[in-house]
């Protein structure tokens, strides 16, 4: 997996969770995964397999499949509840509230197939109202990765951390941007991976990787961008968001998810709340999506490189 | 009679059941809010559960070797309270405070606020799933404990129930014990023109129980013998979840509140909590 892992190979999120989900298990006894069915999909199927008396097939039946997460952690066991992000924060929500985070119980929810790239599944199996909704939660923590490197630091992060928390995981292959060697995660800080004085873009999970070559183009034409990588979505990096707007007066935010609600949303709370500065919100324009291509997706819904090149422009002519 | 119980000990549960009617009408009398006829069908079962079967010791609230309860139909919240003070978690003194802002009383159980609480409810339905996490969690650490689960037959109409009841018997949930407080009236119900036909949530919930794999026992639910024959030989049974249906009146206690829909949640007067008080010492 470390050959996957180098700075510009291609790796896929849920290969690396279900590796590195089954360390874990194997680590740590209490540590116990629940599948809805998906578990070759999630690539949970690797617990199935490796580690047997810790995977409890718990069926179609979300809602069930949360509760008894709660209840298995109020006896003092780690529960990793894995589907579809869709499912998992629509069908199980009210579960998710009542049952995991009003008592703040140590349930680590897995979402994967987040965002629009999830196999020409359609607007049914997409996840692009996730954000918005575990963001709304009390006690809950949102973390979104930009690769596999930093999935790995994240669920380790995961399995120390005492309380709910979501993570959001992308099905198919990218390129890792982040050094295995080198690369660190802390709750609620975000990260420059790229320094420069016109404009900053500020993204998460999938979106950081498009929004670093989204910069490259940019430096080609001379405008020089800040990429500002969020991993935690919740708790949200504030002084990194106020500083990033005081130093380059102009921001882009970017994601693999619906413009409302998401880390757009959350930055322009900051920013209107702190420090009002021009800025455009690059991400799914509040309709329904469909299957495809990954790349017609991303061109259709326009979350491009590309796409940001323009809303890149646009936002420095509203420059103050 | 029950093997493990004689006269005099019987007579005391009664008159614990008594008593926490009482504190339950005057608590919600008190706080002007709350439910009644839930809470007062339920109490002789969490009587029993917490004075003639349960494991537990409340001067040490989160023993991990104690036999876990959930509330699974969390309005019934001031019962259980009510019970948990008896026992001795905190002060009877402190039901005064009951859904007040600041209190540890909430109008639905908050395990993070309440010594005795072993899961938050509230939202019908969630309280069996966790209660089936419980147990398959017990069994994965190895521990002897039961989970003892009480569910409302309005509650039942949630699908997550059914999803529970199928989970618990693939795990063969033998250490888990469900109470359903089958009372037959829920806050509005369906069609009907009066109190007793607004019913027929569930009308068969053993024989469905049954189909989904679980050991059932029906009972009187206010049976103190009854209830506690039925948990022992529900603790009996291997490779099965086990259901007790037990049949019990809404508003038992009160002849006014008896049967009638209109008591789920309306706030007793001064004289009717005298009327109701009088009569449920009058009957023990």
């Amino acid at each position: 997996m470390s050959q996957l892992l180098q700075v510009g190979e291609k790796a896929s999120m849920r290969d690396v969770f279900g590796e590195v989900l089954l360390n874990i298990t194997k680590k740590d006894t209490k540590a116990v995964v629940l599948d809805g069915d998906l578990a070759n999909s999630t690539k949970t199927d690797t617990v199935a397999k490796g580690n047997a008396a810790q995977f409890l097939q718990m069926g179609i039946a979300e809602q069930n499949m949360m509760g008894v997460a709660a209840g298995l952690a109020s006896v003092g066991l780690q529960p990793w509840v894995c589907t579809f992000a869709s499912f998992i924060t629509k069908r199980a929500l009210d579960q998710i509230t009542v049952s995991v985070a009003q008592p703040k119980l140590n349930v680590k929810m897995i979402g994967a197939y987040s965002g629009l790239l999830t196999g020409c599944t359609g607007k049914t199996h997409q996840g692009v109202e996730d954000v918005a909704i575990m963001r709304s939660i009390p006690n809950m923590v949102v973390l979104a990765p930009a690769d596999g490197v930093e999935l790995i630091h994240m669920m380790e992060f995961a399995h120390q951390y005492d309380g709910p928390v979501y993570i959001r995981l992308a099905r198919d292959a990218q390129p890792q941007i982040f050094d295995i060697e080198t690369h660190r995660f802390e709750l609620g800080k975000g990260l420059f991976v790229k320094e420069g004085g016109d404009l900053t873009i500020i993204t998460t999970g999938t979106q950081t990787e498009r929004s670093v070559e989204a910069a490259r183009l940019l430096e080609k034409e001379g405008i020089h961008a800040s990429v500002l990588h969020m991993p935690t979505i919740k708790p949200l990096d504030q002084e990194a968001v106020v500083k990033a707007a005081r130093e380059t007066g102009a921001i882009v935010v970017a994601e693999e998810h619906n413009i409302i609600g998401g880390l757009g949303s959350a930055v322009a709370e900051i920013l209107g709340e702190q420090y009002p500065t021009p800025m455009i919100r690059v991400g799914v324009q509040d309709r329904n999506t469909e299957s495809g291509k990954n790349e017609d997706l991303l061109k259709k819904y326009n979350i491009t490189p590309a796409d940001m090149v323009v809303k890149a422009k646009e936002v420095l002519s509203r420059k103050r | 009679m029950s093997a493990q119980l004689d006269f005099a000990e019987i007579e005391q549960l009664k008159q614990k059941a008594a008593e926490a009617r009482r504190l339950v009408l005057e608590t919600v009398h008190h706080a002007g809010a709350g439910h009644i006829g839930g809470p007062l069908s339920a109490i002789d079962m969490l009587v029993s559960l917490y004075f003639g079967v349960m494991n537990v010791n409340q001067n040490d609230p989160k023993w991990a070797e104690r036999d876990r309860f959930v509330l699974s139909k969390g309005h019934s919240a001031i019962a259980l309270y009510t019970v948990l003070a008896q026992r001795g978690y905190f002060p009877i003194e402190e039901l005064k405070t009951f859904d007040e802002i600041n209190s540890r009383l909430q109008a639905h159980p908050d395990m993070n606020l309440l010594p005795g609480l072993d899961m938050s409810s509230g939202s019908l339905g969630q309280g069996i799933s966790a209660a089936v996490g419980m147990a398959i969690g017990a069994k994965k650490l190895g521990k002897a404990f039961y989970t003892y689960c009480m569910i409302g037959d309005g509650e039942s109409q949630e699908g997550q129930v059914w999803e529970a009841a199928d989970i618990a018997a693939k795990y063969k949930l033998d250490n888990l014990i469900v109470l359903m407080d089958f009372n037959q009236l829920q806050q509005f119900g369906w069609d009907g023109s009066d109190g007793r036909e607004r019913e027929r949530p569930v009308t068969s919930p053993a024989e469905r129980f049954k189909a989904f794999g679980w050991h059932t026992i029906s009972a009187d639910g206010h049976h103190f013998e009854q209830i506690i024959d039925a948990c022992n030989e529900a603790k009996e049974v291997k490779d099965k979840p086990t259901i007790i249906i037990a049949k019990t009146i809404k508003g038992k206690g009160v002849s006014f509140m008896e049967n009638q829909y209109l008591w789920h949640s309306k706030i007793p007067t001064a004289e009717e909590l005298k009327i109701a008080s009088q009569e449920l010492m009058a009957g023990v």
